[in-house]
């Protein structure tokens, strides 16, 4: 398993074609206390960059990019009753959906862990 | 992800961001400094929801010292000041500050502000966002002989919550004893040896108190009242979901030029000698409006579900759009989201059933009377 970050502050695991997908620990500590999460159905399809997810702070709603093309194949329905996991784990239990990638090479163009960690420290 | 920004960057209207006396001090506390209404200022410093929750149950500090102050006074004052204010000053006591409204020849809202009568002129604070064109409008519409004095050595505290009067009254002194303070009523005290004017009021719908104390003396001041076990330091982003839950307007949000008072519920800033007399800028249109009533309404909505409506997004019922919600959020104390909208009078009954568009979604919501969570103040023992 490979993990990859956005510009966005979205990460991504992914193992062969199938990818997890969250925000970040920056993220997440920018947005403040998250109160509902808008996650998308099984089964619809996404091309990168669209917005499939939408994470509710007391003070605003934020898109939540897919980092990557596919169809969305579960989301994590234990943050209906508990959506401020993402807040405290926002990097494992606090993931938001799960995506089965079309175009794998779409990978090329996101960072590593040091390359985020980089960028995040020069925002 | 998108918007990782935080709250109301519109209101930055001034070019430049200033900084306020207690700067250094709230990001010595961990304050996340955040652009508003021209100025750097604390979004939050331990969480919105920690902060709302502690103003609530304990007492919350929060540095409002964008706000504009401003003391008016010369020949003729009152008959000038009521003038551009539909308020009646024959019954103003002195010391008790009283809400009023800044309206422009139509009847629409400029801005709304506290007016407090002091004894050789008027203290009125207003909004930081306005303050500037606030100054202008006054100069503009008030006679030479009339002085605008813009109070900008102050700063403004307000310290708000069911213990705030138990924290405050341990740090001040003066002729008389806090606890004569009830609600709406102001007073000179000393905090520290530092001159304070106090007055029993705020923005949360909790006791508490309003503190304007020179900007010099600002940290000592927020430090004396912050070592108080009842208090901690509280960001705007609490203060906006306290001020939602008390049902109170947010200029520039529920309250602009397009938008009327009588719309927005709040005939208590319209004096009841001005609604027969008139006399008021946009008078022509508030009386007809108290008259004959309005087309829409300021009303709150509570939402099912967990999801937030926001500012702009839209009210239906069925295929008709009926209203436009102007702020909105999740509820802290209810655990809910909340909302406040203008909708069709017809619509602006309570228990009225309508649906709010967010994001394409039609979330199902119900017409609620408000306050959102009951106001707490202290009128007397």
């Amino acid at each position: 398993m490979t993990r990859y970050f956005t510009q966005d502050h979205e990460w991504i695991d992914v193992s062969g074609t199938s990818g997890v997908v969250g925000i970040t620990e920056y993220a997440q500590s920018q947005l403040g206390d998250i109160t509902y999460v808008d996650l998308p159905s099984a089964g619809a399809t996404v091309k990168k960059g669209d917005a499939p997810c939408v994470v509710d702070s007391v003070k605003a709603a934020s898109d939540v990019y897919s980092p990557v093309s596919g169809t969305i194949t579960a989301a994590n329905d234990a943050l209906g009753d508990a959506p401020e996991l993402v807040n405290t784990d926002a990097e494992e239990g606090g993931w938001l959906f799960r995506i089965d990638l079309s175009d794998p090479a779409e990978l090329d163009g996101l960072m590593d862990k040091a390359a985020y960690d980089a960028y995040v420290a020069g925002l | 992800m998108g918007d990782v920004q935080t709250i109301n960057d519109d209101e930055a209207v001034e070019p430049e961001v200033l900084t306020l006396p207690l700067d250094a001090w709230h990001r010595a506390k961990g304050g996340r400094m955040v652009e508003f209404a021209g100025y750097w200022m604390p979004v939050q410093y331990e969480g919105i929801i920690a902060e709302h929750l502690w103003t609530r149950e304990s007492a919350g500090l929060f540095d409002v010292s964008h706000m504009g102050q401003l003391f008016i006074s010369g020949e003729g004052v009152e008959a000038a000041l009521e003038a551009v204010l539909p308020i009646d000053l024959s019954t103003l006591k002195p010391y008790g500050p009283r809400y009023s409204l800044l309206l422009d020849e139509n009847g629409g809202v400029l801005d709304d502000l506290m007016v407090t009568r002091w004894n050789s002129g008027f203290y009125l604070v207003v909004n930081g966002a306005t303050k500037w064109d606030d100054i202008g409008h006054l100069r503009e519409h008030l006679p030479d002989e009339v002085t605008i004095n813009h109070l900008d050595d102050s700063a403004l505290l307000a310290l708000q919550g069911p213990k705030a009067f138990a924290a405050l009254d341990r740090v001040v002194t003066g002729e008389y004893p806090l606890s004569a303070l009830t609600f709406m009523k102001g007073g000179q005290f000393k905090i520290d040896g530092v001159e304070a004017w106090i007055s029993r009021s705020g923005y949360t719908g909790e006791d508490g108190f309003e503190i304007s104390i020179p900007a010099a003396d600002a940290e000592r001041v927020a430090d004396l009242i912050c070592a108080q076990p009842e208090v901690k330091p509280i960001g705007l982003g609490a203060r906006d979901s306290l001020r939602l839950e008390a049902g109170l307007p947010l200029y520039g949000h529920d309250l602009s030029p397009e938008t009327s008072p009588v719309e927005a519920g709040l005939l208590f800033g319209i004096n009841k000698r001005r609604r027969s007399e008139g006399g008021f800028p946009g008078a022509e249109r508030i009386l007809r409006e108290i008259a004959e009533g309005t087309a829409r309404k300021w009303v709150g909505l509570v939402l099912e579900g967990r999801q937030a409506a926001r500012e702009g997004a839209t009210v239906h019922l069925g295929a008709e759009q009926v209203g436009v919600v102007t702020s909105g959020g999740f509820s802290p104390s209810r655990q809910q989201p909340i909302a406040m909208a203008y909708v069709a009078s017809a619509y602006a009954a309570p228990g009225t059933k309508l649906e709010i568009d967010v994001r394409g979604k039609r979330l199902p919501a119900e017409v609620v009377p408000t306050p959102f969570v009951p106001h707490r103040y202290y009128r007397g023992a």
